[in-house]
């Protein structure tokens, strides 16, 4: 493990909201070394400091204590230009797309806005719009159809989809996806893994997937944290995490994966029989 | 767009006020073209003149041609007009008082017929005398009396009435014509004919005139002030919200600070400082745009604050979007149906807030122009309700309700479009 190149990494990371009585503590001393070209998840249950831990990794919220190591130094994104530069390399999917975008811009200026924070500012409008078909192709959109339509007149599965357009144009080295498929349906979900996964393949890129679907971690990642009440109980590859959990935290999330192969327990569940009403004369 | 557009004007509300604000509107820009001239210059030589069309005496004189027509009860109404209901119920007062006065003159209530002119006036005329003096009567209510006979003298006598005119050749009166009471005149071969619809006020300017030309500067004065009001607030709200840290905090003082000082207040104190002298119609309106952007910016900030986490502004910072253009892209349209509609607000009470501070009599200065609240001001100066003269106030009390209502209903009829929590 030690030979590969650690991309982000945080020690003792830790994030307060509020002070006094009323302090909450979202993200309570976290560590974490996510390595290049890894998938990882993060696991854990609504409330657990996932998207908080994220926003402070893309610079959105302070750190409150500890320190963010990028690409093996200490992450500067004080001034303006620095958080630019630091955008530059690391993006997100969030997890709704119909919040997502701003309902007043088009289409075309989100994917312009990626084009030109590659550098691509003074491209003829003809390479752009190439750029722009390309990415569409990607992610099985026709920019065809795109163009000068409004984000909200997509479905939410070609919403999340234009947000990968996105990721591709943009080529940032880490990808924050913070539960990209948790409100999309079935089909597209899978759609939108197979494209997530086919854009690692492609570009080499750190994904770093939060989710509370252990099945689904399991199935994508190559390493898994587990998180609680904003503390990181177990971590390792999904292997380990997943089919040996050792903290009793991941034991109960596995146990709440509801499992399809297995034929539900009917007979144990119907041996006590129902309380009947008593009759009134 | 277009669908908000249809939206909006399905509302009942928005409908109602917008035809309102586009009628105002229409007049004042239409009837100054139709009757150009100054507002304010005094046509009249008396106080409170009542509405009518008014048609000059002399020019009558002049008219090319005299019809003759034998108009069917002319005589009976020129009487009726000398001698009102209230002429009549005076004569049979007097005459029951005489015969209560006078031992041998015997009269009851039920014999006089208040129709029977004829009868009525010959009793007057036999026993009216101005010298008797009744007990409990007082000396208004004599010489009530004694005009009453005066203006009924000769009601019944149909003579020529005869125009002389002076002869600069010979320096003498000239006998030029007569009129007698079957001659006609059109009024339209008359020159001289005005139509004051709202009479004149008590410095004899045309009210109507007057009333259009206030309702312009006092949309103005809302407009400057509603502007002004807004921009602070917006700017502020803006900043205080998206920023937040010191910058909220020194904004919020400010903010807290004007929210506990009762605007009212403010705006008189200022006024007074600034003077009469100083005070003109912009004046006014940035002190009041200066004094109301309070609850603009706290509500401004209050949306700011729930839209500033939202995960499209964190896409569009992570766009590598400047500030100003997350401000003014990811939030501002957000916010544009709510700030439209706070202005709108903020007009009607600017509207309100020079009418209120004009009657103190510390709106713009007088003389040059005529504002809603100065017109109100002047009817309450020069007691225009002691000479029973509506037309000096109503119409403006009317105006002020009607322009103040309609931006409120369209105020309403935005919010059921914009508010999802009352669309239909």
């Amino acid at each position: 493990m030690s030979e590969r190149e650690i991309c982000l990494s945080g020690t003792g990371v830790s994030k307060v909201f509020g002070f006094g009585n009323r302090k909450t503590v979202a993200v309570d001393n976290v560590d974490f070394n996510f390595y290049s070209g890894e998938l990882v998840s993060i696991v854990g249950e609504s409330g657990s400091g996932k998207t908080t831990l994220i926003k402070m990794l893309l610079g959105l919220t302070s750190v409150t204590e500890g320190e963010i190591q990028f690409l093996g130094k200490k992450r500067d994104i004080r001034t303006r230009s620095k958080k630019k530069e630091y955008w530059k390399d690391i993006q997100a999917i969030f997890q709704d797309p119909f919040s997502s975008y701003n309902i007043f811009s088009k289409i075309d200026s989100v994917l312009l806005d990626c084009i030109h924070m590659r550098g691509g500012r003074m491209l003829p409008k003809a390479k752009k719009i190439e750029m722009m078909e390309e990415a569409c192709r990607f992610v099985n959109l026709k920019y065809a159809e795109m163009t000068n339509k409004y984000p909200f007149e997509l479905s939410g599965g070609q919403m999340q989809r234009l947000m990968i357009a996105r990721i591709f144009l943009l080529r940032p080295k880490i990808l924050l996806a913070d539960e990209p498929t948790s409100m999309i349906d079935a089909c597209s979900r899978a759609t939108i893994l197979d494209m997530l996964l086919n854009l690692r393949n492609e570009t080499g890129m750190t994904i770093i997937f939060i989710t509370h679907d252990m099945g689904l971690a399991y199935y994508i990642s190559d390493t898994v944290y587990i998180m609680e009440r904003g503390k990181i109980v177990e971590f390792g590859s999904a292997d380990e995490v997943i089919l040996n959990p050792q903290a009793d935290y991941t034991k109960r999330l596995l146990s709440d994966v509801p499992k399809i192969h297995e034929p539900w327990e009917f007979s144990k569940r119907n041996q006590t029989p129902p309380p009947q009403t008593p009759v009134e004369a | 767009m277009k669908n908000t557009l249809k939206q909006v004007f399905r509302s009942a509300n928005f409908r109602i006020g917008f035809i309102i604000i586009v009628l105002i509107l229409l007049l004042i820009t239409i009837y100054p073209i139709f009757s150009p001239g100054n507002p304010l210059q005094m046509i009249g030589y008396d106080s409170f003149i009542p509405p009518g069309l008014y048609v000059s005496l002399y020019d009558s004189l002049d008219v090319p041609r005299i019809y003759t027509l034998r108009l069917e009860g002319a005589d009976q109404i020129r009487i009726y007009a000398k001698l009102r209901p209230t002429d009549r119920e005076l004569i049979r007062d007097w005459l029951l008082l005489y015969s209560e006065y006078n031992e041998v003159f015997e009269l009851r209530k039920e014999d006089i017929n208040l129709e029977d002119t004829e009868a009525l006036l010959g009793l007057w005329w036999t026993y009216f005398d101005p010298e008797i003096r009744f007990e409990n009567l007082t000396i208004a209510e004599r010489r009530a009396f004694a005009r009453l006979d005066t203006r009924i003298d000769g009601i019944f006598d149909l003579y020529d009435k005869y125009i002389w005119t002076y002869n600069p050749e010979t320096g003498e009166q000239e006998l030029v014509g007569s009129v007698t009471n079957l001659a006609y005149i059109n009024v339209s071969d008359v020159t001289n004919v005005r139509l004051l619809p709202l009479g004149t006020d008590n410095f004899g300017r045309d009210m109507f005139k007057q009333l259009v030309s206030a309702i312009t500067t006092s949309l103005a004065i809302g407009l400057i002030a509603g502007l002004i009001a807004t921009m602070i607030g917006l700017v502020l709200g803006l900043l205080s919200g998206y920023l937040s840290g010191f910058v909220d905090d020194v904004i919020m003082f400010f903010t807290n600070l004007f929210t506990v000082i009762p605007g009212i207040v403010l705006l008189i104190l200022i006024s007074y400082s600034i003077g009469q002298e100083q005070r003109g119609p912009a004046t006014v309106a940035i002190v009041i745009g200066l004094t109301s952007w309070v609850w603009t910016t706290r509500s401004v900030r209050a949306q700011v604050l729930s839209l500033r986490n939202r995960d499209h502004v964190n896409l569009s910072k992570l766009s590598g979007h400047s500030l100003p253009r997350i401000v003014i892209k990811d939030i501002l349209p957000y916010i544009a149906s709510y700030v439209v509609m706070a202005f709108i607000l903020q007009v009607s009470s600017a509207i309100l807030a020079e009418a209120g501070l004009s009657m103190l009599g510390l709106g713009p200065r007088t003389t040059e122009t005529a504002t809603l609240g100065l017109m109100m001001n002047w009817a309450m100066r020069y007691t225009a309700h002691l000479s029973g003269a509506w037309w000096a106030y109503y119409p403006v009390i009317l105006v002020i309700a009607l322009i103040s209502f309609a931006l409120n209903l369209i105020n309403t009829g935005l919010d059921r479009v914009f508010n999802p929590q009352l669309r239909d």
